[in-house]
């Protein structure tokens, strides 16, 4: 291992590299565009060793990810934004044909109103693609997630494709310390990918991708739902051992910080969990009992972390950095289910704001859960949603 | 017992397929993460009764220049040695691009049951 200075996406490429990823196909857009753009340049060099396909689009990346993770090859790649939701088609057939491929998604916002920031819109509109989805709030967490991702994707009881988020220019071009993994060191954790179903080969011809009928469809579904759930405590096991192996540890499904004997807490996707980290101390110091949940892992959803989480606390605040129109923050609706069925009532409301790349800072997160504070200690639940710095 | 994990050529000619899973006990623990099958034909039973016209070749006019062979996205029609085709009624769904293709214009297009099939057959 050693420690190295860089981009989240130029990391993301060398994660290409340690993981020993055999095809490679994507189509630039920003931010995600200097992550194909670093392993065209390692092929080059002939340090990334596997195919590295030209595409046409997103959707044609997509599916030659498919065709290669078909023939059994490891297979990768990274976009953002509406190149991510052009792949949408081709997102469904990956995962209900149960192909471990690993993507990189570089949130940025969905446009119009054109914006190359970053929004969690992009990832979050594909929640149901059957897709595992995590988001990263470092880029040494990103280049680690990315290896650990392969290990999850292409585990017999998981079998599903996985989405690693990064926030689009916080992470993507913002250069930080990342410790970097030799393929050799790699090999301990993560061994050759090779399918446990079905395969494209030649030598014994298989069709997929047929019909099947109403008899048997259902089944199917919930076998890749099945494979979902199984993922948390795949996980789990996972980063135990990577933790073993390379004393790399991101805190599980949930991340807390100061959670614990918190009254009062602040969950949120991504980079915003770190900044969270700072507010807390702040108002720690002011005598709240404040703590920050980092979701990590948002699909599948990590009910039973939700649930030891909540219990004692006095109220929750849900940021999310993205929108169900119509109905509020993706997240906190998730979180709100995950509590219905038990006797865990404490107060939940549902912070929206950061659209667009706008800056969360600790001020805001101050803010927040200053304003979840005020409302639950006046009995007060007020809007059910607040959009954050809504000008 | 076995449970069908079935296909058809519905689509764009392909080969009929079919995928045989042994389920003992029964039940989905026995499934395979996800449908594939392998090549064998009439898993999805005789397409041929989809048919409404039926592609009928006029023998006397045919010069055996197997245009119908070769267009036929089904892959139904079979050629004798000198070329004669044969049209095979379990799967040939009635598309009529033969009879569109024929360059003597012999293949007709019948309406299902309106003809003497034991003469053609």
């Amino acid at each position: 291992m050693k420690t190295e200075l860089m981009s989240a996406n130029y990391a993301a490429a060398r994660a290409v590299v340690s993981a020993r990823v055999e095809v490679v196909a994507a189509y630039p857009i920003t931010p995600a565009t200097t992550v194909p753009e670093q392993i065209a340049l390692l092929s080059e060099k002939g340090i990334y060793k596997g195919e590295f396909i030209r595409v046409e689009s997103e959707h044609s990346a997509m599916f030659a990810c498919i065709g290669a993770s078909s023939t059994g090859a490891r297979a990768f790649t990274a976009t953002s934004s509406n190149g991510l939701l052009l792949m949408d088609e081709a997102l469904h057939w990956a995962s209900a044909a149960r192909l471990p491929i690993v993507l990189a998604n570089i949130n940025r916002s969905v446009s119009p109103s054109w914006n190359i920031h970053v929004s969690h819109d992009d990832s979050m509109s594909k929640r149901d693609t059957g897709w595992i989805q995590f988001y990263v709030s470092s880029v040494d967490e990103f280049y680690h997630t990315i290896i650990q991702a392969f290990k999850l994707a292409e585990d017999e009881r998981v079998l599903m494709p996985t989405m690693v988020n990064a926030d689009g220019f916080v992470l993507s071009h913002t250069v930080s310390r990342y410790d970097y993994l030799e393929p050799e060191e790699v090999d301990k954790f993560l061994q050759p990918y090779s399918p446990p179903h079905w395969v494209m080969d030649p030598e014994n011809p298989v069709a997929h991708g047929n019909i099947v009928f109403p008899e048997h469809y259902q089944e199917f579904r919930y076998s890749m739902h099945e494979g979902t759930k199984n993922a948390l405590d795949v996980y789990l096991e996972i980063e135990a051992e990577y933790k073993k192996l390379f004393g790399k540890y991101f805190g599980g499904p949930i991340e807390c910080y100061k959670c614990d004997d918190a009254d009062y807490i602040m969950t949120s996707q991504g980079t915003i969990g770190a900044e969270a980290r700072d507010a807390i101390d702040q108002l720690r110091k002011d005598g709240y009992k404040v703590g920050s949940a980092r979701i990590r892992m948002y699909r599948p959803f990590p009910i039973d972390h939700i649930r030891d989480l909540a219990k004692g606390k006095k109220a929750i605040a849900s940021f999310d950095r993205s929108v169900s129109y119509g109905f509020g923050g993706p997240v906190a609706n998730d979180i709100r289910a995950s509590l219905y069925a038990t006797d865990i009532r404490p107060l939940i409301k549902s912070y929206i704001g950061g659209l667009g790349g706008r800056d969360i800072t600790v001020p805001d997160i101050k803010e927040i859960l200053l304003d979840l504070i005020k409302h639950e200690e006046s009995g007060e639940a007020g809007p059910e949603e607040t959009w954050h710095d809504l000008r | 017992m076995s449970l069908r994990v079935r296909s058809c050529r519905a689509h764009s000619g392909c080969v009929l397929v079919v995928n045989e899973v042994n389920t003992e006990p029964e039940g989905r623990a026995n499934m395979p993460k996800t449908s594939y099958s392998k090549p064998s034909v009439g898993a999805t039973g005789k397409t041929g009764s989809w048919r409404t016209f039926d592609p009928v070749i006029n023998y006397k006019e045919c010069s055996k220049c197997r245009t119908c062979w070769l267009y036929c996205p089904e892959a139904v029609i079979t050629l004798e040695d000198d070329g004669t085709p044969h049209i095979d009624y379990d799967y040939c769904k009635g598309c009529g691009i033969c009879a569109q293709v024929c360059p003597r214009k012999c293949i007709d297009m019948v309406r299902k049951g309106t003809r003497d099939e034991e003469d053609e057959e």
